[in-house]
């Protein structure tokens, strides 16, 4: 293989050799090194602008005060007034509550729903569209219309169905103590079809000689699911595991549309906190202490997450 | 997992039942009732829920909501939305792939860790510089706030995009490269007539995780476009909730729901691969 190997570079080289000529910027020009940078241009602009100036400016801007007329240097006074900003244990206890919440009832039904679905022979195809269809609904609508199911009147969706069991009507959106499930519910429910489509695709390369094998071991069905399925699984659950917390750390538009933060601010989150210091109050500097808080502290969280399961991912 | 014995088989048979229903109560049924309550009257929707169109079919609310809501318009708007989206988000991940898979010039490396690392910061980390940014571009000095280029631009640096689509054209076998060249076409003709046309499933792919993306988005449209005559109906929604009346309200939910459900029943395939091969990469 690997005498192959370098018997057969030279020739494969054989077009892109001619590297060590002269240098001179017409000879960059004539072996096409402007046309190569031209097809660079967009892809370079588009991150130039939108994407590293953007994440440089937030670490200077979270150093400065400034109204664009005038700009000061404040040091780390932007991040000690986010510290005293009583609001942000508030925040920060709803948001992790929110993705603590997330995990526990959005984590495990799309592994579940997607084991199940993969047995299904006939009807896997409808499942699993039935499954995305949530996700095609974009997150406004969605919000909007379970905010008209939770309607905390006797005419709401909810409270019909559970008074036909005589309980209730339940405050919902309205209640300090089940702002924040109602909103998982419908977070969840708004996105799990992803996980179980991205679930199936890999359920569907698990070769099956794997289960032959071990039935021929004598595993039964449960066995084989935990010592088949799951190990092979283990890769994009792990990966999953960790975009879900990301992703709903940095929830926004469900709460912000749902409750505004309410009731007396038991669903404001992180994000949400952000958007007021920035677009409501015109605080950036603060705004910007904030998301890079958040920025550092969920990087690091990937960090030591990667590092702490890259034996386990790759075994 | 393969059955044989007559318990398990009896078993995974009720459990997908289970499934399937409860999937069909929670997926469609949420729809279904929206699909009632757009064409009910507000005081039958609110008397009773769950009664099928008691005094019949109301479908002047579906006319109204397009009259009174202005819905036509927000309509448009996100059409604009998502093509221009479209449009600069798969110039820069076919261009910039090309050149990272492709034509791998010295600096490309550089280049590609610098679009790799971006993937893993969080994006919250820039929600207000980009926003200042796109309030006084640096260089231009032109504020796009209030413009389409302001949701067009920002989102076409995505960096999961130009992974996606560069790790394609890297599967591509090179010796189609050189029999191009040797028969004389430049990096151009290569780009446009070998790579983009071989390159059909992953645009198709890149495409569409790029509309939905952009039909979705609410937060970015919200912050910079306050002009109401040009927001999409994401941002739009929410603003006439309290303003209007529940049947017609529901109806407007209903028509912003009913487009893209059809299209993604139509082409269902297309859409369940695209998500699919999201995950792929993830990995």
């Amino acid at each position: 293989m690997v005498a192959l190997d370098t018997e057969s570079r030279p020739v494969a080289r054989a077009p892109g050799t001619r590297r060590r000529g002269s240098r001179t910027p017409a000879s960059w020009v004539r072996r096409g090194g402007l046309t190569t940078l031209i097809f660079f241009v967009p892809l370079l602009l588009s991150f130039s602008y939108f994407s590293w100036w953007p994440i440089l400016r937030s670490v200077v801007l979270s150093l400065q005060q400034t109204n664009f007329i005038v700009t000061e240097w404040v040091g780390l006074a932007n991040f000690q007034r986010v510290l005293a900003d009583p609001l942000l244990a508030t925040a920060v206890w709803n948001t992790t509550y929110f993705t603590l919440l997330a995990l526990l009832i959005g984590f495990p039904v799309p592994i579940l729903m997607a084991v199940v679905v993969a047995e299904m022979r006939r009807t896997r195809g409808l499942a699993s569209v039935l499954a995305y269809l949530p996700v095609i609904i974009p997150p406004v609508v969605a919000v909007l219309l379970w905010k008209t199911f939770y309607r905390p009147d006797e005419a709401g969706l909810f409270n019909t169905v559970l008074g036909w069991f005589g309980l209730g009507p339940f405050q919902w959106l309205n209640d300090p103590s089940m702002v924040i499930p109602a909103i998982v519910v419908q977070a969840t429910w708004a996105s799990f079809g992803t996980a179980v489509i991205i679930y199936l695709a890999t359920l569907m390369t698990i070769r099956t000689e794997l289960y032959e094998a071990a039935e021929i071991d004598g595993a039964k069905i449960l066995r084989r699911f935990w010592h088949v399925t799951l190990p092979q699984m283990r890769g994009i659950l792990l990966i999953m595991l960790l975009l879900q917390v990301i992703g709903t750390f940095q929830v926004f538009t469900e709460p912000y549309i749902m409750t505004g933060g309410g009731p007396e601010n038991h669903s404001v989150t992180i994000l949400m906190l952000i958007y007021r210091y920035a677009f409501i109050s015109g605080d950036y500097g603060r705004a910007t202490a904030l998301s890079l808080i958040l920025a550092v502290a969920l990087s690091a969280l990937s960090a030591i997450y990667l590092w702490a399961t890259r034996r386990w991912s790759t075994s | 997992m393969d059955q044989k014995s007559p318990f398990v088989r009896g078993a995974v048979l009720v459990a997908g039942l289970i499934v399937l229903v409860a999937l069909v109560v929670t997926c469609a049924g949420p729809l279904f009732w929206l699909f009632k309550a757009a064409t009910s009257t507000s005081t039958e929707t609110l008397a009773q829920p769950f009664a099928l169109w008691p005094s019949g079919l109301h479908w002047e609310n579906l006319v109204e909501a397009w009259s009174s809501v202005r819905f036509g318009t927000y309509l448009r708007n996100t059409l604009v939305v998502c093509v221009g989206t479209w449009f600069f988000g798969l110039l820069v991940a076919t261009t910039g792939g090309y050149g990272l898979a492709v034509l791998r010039p010295a600096y490309a490396k550089v280049v590609s860790a610098a679009v790799l690392a971006t993937l893993f910061i969080p994006g919250v980390i820039s929600l207000v510089s980009l926003y200042l940014t796109v309030v006084n571009v640096p260089l231009f000095n032109v504020n796009l706030l209030n413009t389409f280029w302001a949701v067009w631009l920002p989102a076409s640096a995505s960096a999961f995009n130009v992974l996606l689509m560069s790790r394609f054209f890297q599967a591509i076998p090179r010796d189609l490269f050189d029999a191009a060249r040797i028969d004389g076409a430049g990096a151009y003709r290569v780009f446009w007539s070998l790579v983009l046309p071989l390159a059909r499933p992953i645009l198709g792919v890149v495409s569409l995780l790029t509309l939905i993306g952009a039909y979705k988005d609410f937060l970015w449209p919200l912050l910079v476009l306050p002009n109401p005559d040009l927001q999409p109906i994401s941002v739009a929604l929410p603003r006439v909730e309290s303003s209007t009346d529940l049947g017609v309200f529901m109806a407007a939910l209903f028509i912003s729901v009913v487009i893209p459900v059809l299209l993604f029943l139509a082409f269902q395939r297309q859409f369940l691969r695209a998500a699919g091969s999201a995950g792929a990469i993830k990995e």
